[in-house]
């Protein structure tokens, strides 16, 4: 066991976890930050995105070791009940949730795409998008909420 | 009184929406139990083999691990949805590589997978069977030796080796028919295995309390087919087993039968502690149920005109190891192997047979999008050897209200023509079949169009409708939502029934100690199905509001009427008005009692007429609401690597009424992509019975790239007499047309006429070389 000290949403949390041990399952089982969420544990599908500096990562290809020192966004960390954040506003009136298991990563990916690119163009938040899979929605709609959402932060 | 507007046919958000956002909302795996442990199931490493002997002394002897069951300890009980040919763990056989032979519960998920390893079962192993035509014949070797002794639900046909169930369904007189066809075309047709791929894969949880009671939180299509197929396979009785549903991350028909559900109670019960067993991804894929593949023959005969006389069908769906949905997905296969066209002369026939693979199941559009495969394709190339315009030919025979649907159902609502139009029109078809849109240097594009057909309907349903003493409702179905939007859209059809905002309808999460029955999830029944006993339940409140609020205003109910906003009031008296709070207020505390409106009602539509068709070794005696679409796909197709994208897509849908439209277009959506996806790539491809791409990188299911933006849903509203508000289901049918309308585009891009999907470049290169010799 090795005592790392992690900066997740903002806050100091000290885990003592194994070398091997990925961030996304620290997150989940040690933090009890359930919203990432895992769907194939590979690194294929992008559920488990979180942002790390800023940048979105697959949190189940990151040793939690390794993350000493770094910044870590989860999907907790987005936004609240009360002021959910431009995105997650546009994910909820565009329809881009339907069984919502993609939907923290597809989040997280879109706020990665929207802190570098103002006003994206459709096959630009295709491309920053593609890495996370989506099994229910046919994605036009998760399309359609990242474009509201960037046309709302930058008129 | 304020003004609002109706609940039904507004787009509104979903009601756990927010919860989904924030990453609030909790999926089985985000549950965590006081002393829990973890579980993990064993999968048969060979497809078929008798087992010999079990050890579990070496996995037990792991520190950590606190169980280890294997399918002798538990009760003989065997399971299945139409036939009970399984059961929860393997007793004396398995049958295909995954087929589950014992469990481990330990203190972290960790040691239960190592232990998993460690347990030792000798097999003795057995010659398998991997091709329905092969386990057809005579040597074969057979899967299930006890077969005729199995329990059935219904009068199941199946002569012949391994085979299951056959369905035959014959109207008018096929064989004379032929010699009255000016072009008759042939084909044969193949499917693959597809995987639901929802991103959850299944999980259970369950903990018993000192009573002996059981709670099981899954991710399942119906907490009530869960709480019978725990008491089915351990011997509980029901009264001992609550089934909840938590949040579900997909299920498609996946999670429609038991996933882990079983043995997690096992275990629980095993080690007196609560256990969830979640399935990896590689699990899931290996060890839960494919889409059937499917090999099909098809003849259609034709006059000159291009009216259609006769349609024979012949077809093999693969059943995998156990028959689980098979009977019923085949059957309903064949039912809808005519299409929603005018047919006098049908004969159908279909089998499923057993091989040791992966067993098949429900999977959205349950065997209607093999049968529409062959069926669209086969239409096309008729079209083709007539010289007609494929949406022509489709227009002249489509199925117009009035008409029957195979059965001698009558129609009375259908859209079918009205969706051909809107295609023709918003495709721009006539011009863009004629002329072929211009393509990129070495590529060609196409247009393609299939019609589709669906039910919505079956079994029984309930619903409970209770006003709250500050003038809400609460509403309870045991419905599940499974991601598709039905919380919604039923608390819509609550509050439009009340005329009360939807914020007003708190709806109840499924749970068998406190919902009344919903057989399922499934065959697009929720809005449809439920729904009308949703609408029927409040109509009822609202009749006890009237009675009740009779006697405060000392008139007959008759006078009364419900306003906008929840009020009641007297007729053509606007002043004379009470709050439904008022009249709870009343009912809880002065007279009458608590306002509770109930409906239980079984799908009660006509049933087959046996004088017209005949029909044997078919599991309904009923189906549902038919529903109708039509799809219209543009391709363009490389031709040098054979790879096809797919550049626009049309889907028309007559839903009766759509009572929340983005829900709706949502649906179309989501199921078309699914649609590309086992069009042109999704296929579990078996090598000696394992599935030799169990992982998103092997099994491609299509990302963001993969997929056009332009997927346009095309709402058409024929409203539906026997439906709520008019309205019925829209689940499955957007998948439904996908593959042939593909098939049908590429056909005009490059005239090649596949008869196998996926179209893997491959294939389509294959296809282009045969084209230049
Ligand atoms: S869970 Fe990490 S990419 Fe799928
Ligand atoms: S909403 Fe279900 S996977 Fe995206």
């Amino acid at each position: 066991m090795i005592e790392v000290e992690l900066a997740v949403n903002g806050e100091r949390e000290t885990v003592s976890v194994d070398a091997t041990q990925t961030l996304l399952d620290v997150l989940r089982t040690k933090l009890g930050l359930t919203g990432t969420k895992i769907g194939c544990n590979q690194g294929v599908c992008g559920s488990c995105t979180v942002l790390i500096d800023g940048k979105p990562a697959r949190s189940c290809l990151v040793l939690a070791a390794g993350c000493r020192g770094r910044a870590i966004t989860t999907i907790e960390g987005v936004g609240t009940a009360d002021a959910p954040s431009p995105v997650q506003q546009a994910f909820i009136e565009a329809g881009a949730v339907q069984c919502g298991y993609c939907t923290p990563g597809m989040v997280l990916a879109a706020e990665a795409l929207l802190r570098k690119t103002k006003r994206p163009s459709v096959p630009e938040i295709r491309e920053a998008l593609s890495g996370n899979l989506c099994r229910c929605s046919g994605y036009t709609k998760i399309v359609d909420a990242v474009k509201l959402a960037s046309e709302r932060a930058a008129p | 009184m304020t003004e609002i507007a109706s609940a039904v046919g507004l787009r509104l958000p979903r009601l756990e929406v927010r919860e989904k956002v924030l990453g609030q909302a909790q999926y089985v795996d985000d549950m965590v139990r006081p002393r829990m442990l973890h579980g993990a199931v064993l999968g048969s490493p060979i497809p078929h083999g008798r087992i010999k002997r079990f050890d579990k002394s070496r996995a037990l002897a792991l520190p950590g691990v606190k169980a280890v069951i294997v399918g002798p300890e538990l009760a003989p009980h065997h399971l299945g949805a139409f036939i009970k040919d399984e059961t929860a763990l393997a007793r004396d056989k398995v049958r295909y590589i995954g087929d589950a032979v014992a469990a481990v519960a330990a203190v972290d998920l960790a040691t239960a997978r190592q232990a998993l390893g460690l347990i030792d079962i000798e097999y003795e192993e057995l010659p398998a069977v991997f091709d329905v035509e092969e386990a057809q014949k005579p040597d074969a070797p057979l899967l299930h030796e006890d077969y005729d002794k199995y329990v059935k639900v219904f009068p199941a046909e199946y002569k012949g080796r391994n085979v299951l169930s056959i369905s035959t369904i014959t109207e008018g007189d096929v064989d004379a028919a032929w010699a009255a066809c000016d072009v008759i075309v042939e084909g044969e047709y193949e499917t693959p295995g597809q995987a639901h791929a929802y991103l959850e894969t299944n999980g259970a949880l369950a903990e018993f309390d000192a009573a002996g009671k059981v709670t099981v939180w899954s991710c399942t299509q119906s907490v009530f087919k869960m709480q019978a197929a725990i008491s089915e396979a351990l011997g509980l009785p029901m009264a001992k087993i609550r089934a909840i549903a938590t949040r579900i991350g997909g299920g498609f028909g996946g999670k429609a039968e038991p996933g882990t559900q079983i043995i997690a109670v096992a275990l629980a019960r095993a080690t007196g502690r609560p256990v969830k067993v979640i399935l990896s991804r590689d699990e899931d894929f290996t060890m839960m149920r494919v889409r059937h593949p499917a090999k099909i023959r098809v003849k259609t005969g034709a006059k000159k005109d291009g009216t259609l006389v006769a349609r024979a069908f012949d077809a093999t769906y693969d059943a995998g190891a156990y028959a689980d949905e098979s009977p019923g997905v085949m059957g309903f296969g064949m039912l809808m192997a005519r299409g929603p066209y005018r047919v006098p002369h049908l004969k159908c026939v279909g089998r499923a047979v057993y091989t040791n693979k992966l067993r098949t199941g429900a999977f959205r559009g349950f065997g209607n999008p093999q049968t529409a495969f062959a069926s669209e394709a086969n239409l096309d190339d008729l079209a083709a050897k007539l010289g007609m315009d494929p949406l022509e030919l489709r227009l002249k025979n489509a199925m117009k209200p009035g008409d029957t649907w195979v059965g001698g159902q009558k129609v009375e609502a259908c859209g079918l023509v009205e969706c051909l139009e809107r295609l023709r029109k918003d495709s721009d078809w006539d011009r863009r079949r004629k002329a072929q849109a211009p393509a990129r240097p070495g590529k060609k594009r196409g247009l393609g169009i299939a019609c589709l057909s669906h039910i919505s309907g079956v079994l029984a349903t309930s619903a409970i409708v209770r006003l709250l003493e500050d003038g809400s409702f609460s509403l309870n179905t045991g419905a599940v939502d499974i991601g598709q939007g039905s919380d919604t859209t039923l608390a819509q059809i609550c509050a439009a029934s009340l005329r009360v905002p939807v914020e007003r309808v708190n709806l109840v999460n499924p749970d068998t100690d406190a919902s009344p029955y919903n057989w399922g999830t499934g065959a697009s029944r929720v809005t449809y199905t439920v729904g009308r006993a949703v609408a029927s339940a409040s109509d009822a409140v609202g009749e006890q509001i009237k009675q009740r609020a009779s006697i405060i205003f000392e008139c007959a109910p008759g006078d009364l009427e419900l306003r906008d906003g929840g009020m009641v009031g007297v007729k053509g008296v606007p002043g004379k008005v009470l709050p439904y709070g008022a009249v709870a207020g009343f009912s809880h505390f002065v007279a009458g009692g608590p306002i509770i409106g109930t409906t239980s009602l079984m799908f009660d539509g006509p049933g087959f007429d046996p004088k017209r068709t005949l029909l044997r070794g078919v599991p309904f005696s009923n189906l549902g609401a038919y529903v109708f679409g039509a799809q219209a796909i543009e391709v363009e197709v490389d031709e040098l690597t054979g790879q096809v994208e797919v550049v626009e897509v049309w889907s028309a849908h007559d839903v009766g009424k759509a009572i929340n439209p983005q829900s709706v277009e949502g649906q179309i959506q989501g199921g078309v992509v699914q649609g590309i996806g086992y069009a042109l790539t999704e296929s579990v491809e078996w090598d000696q019975g394992k599935v030799v791409n169990p992982s998103f990188m092997d099994y491609k299911i299509p990302g963001a790239m993969d997929v056009p933006y332009a997927i346009h849903p095309i709402i058409v509203e024929h409203p539906e007499a026997s439906g709520p508000f008019g309205a019925k289901g829209v689940g499955e049918p957007g998948l439904v047309g996908v593959g042939p309308a593909i098939r049908n585009a590429i056909a005009h891009a490059i005239g090649a006429r596949l008869a196998v999907m996926p179209f893997t470049p491959e294939r389509v290169w294959t296809a282009l070389q045969g084209r230049a010799a």
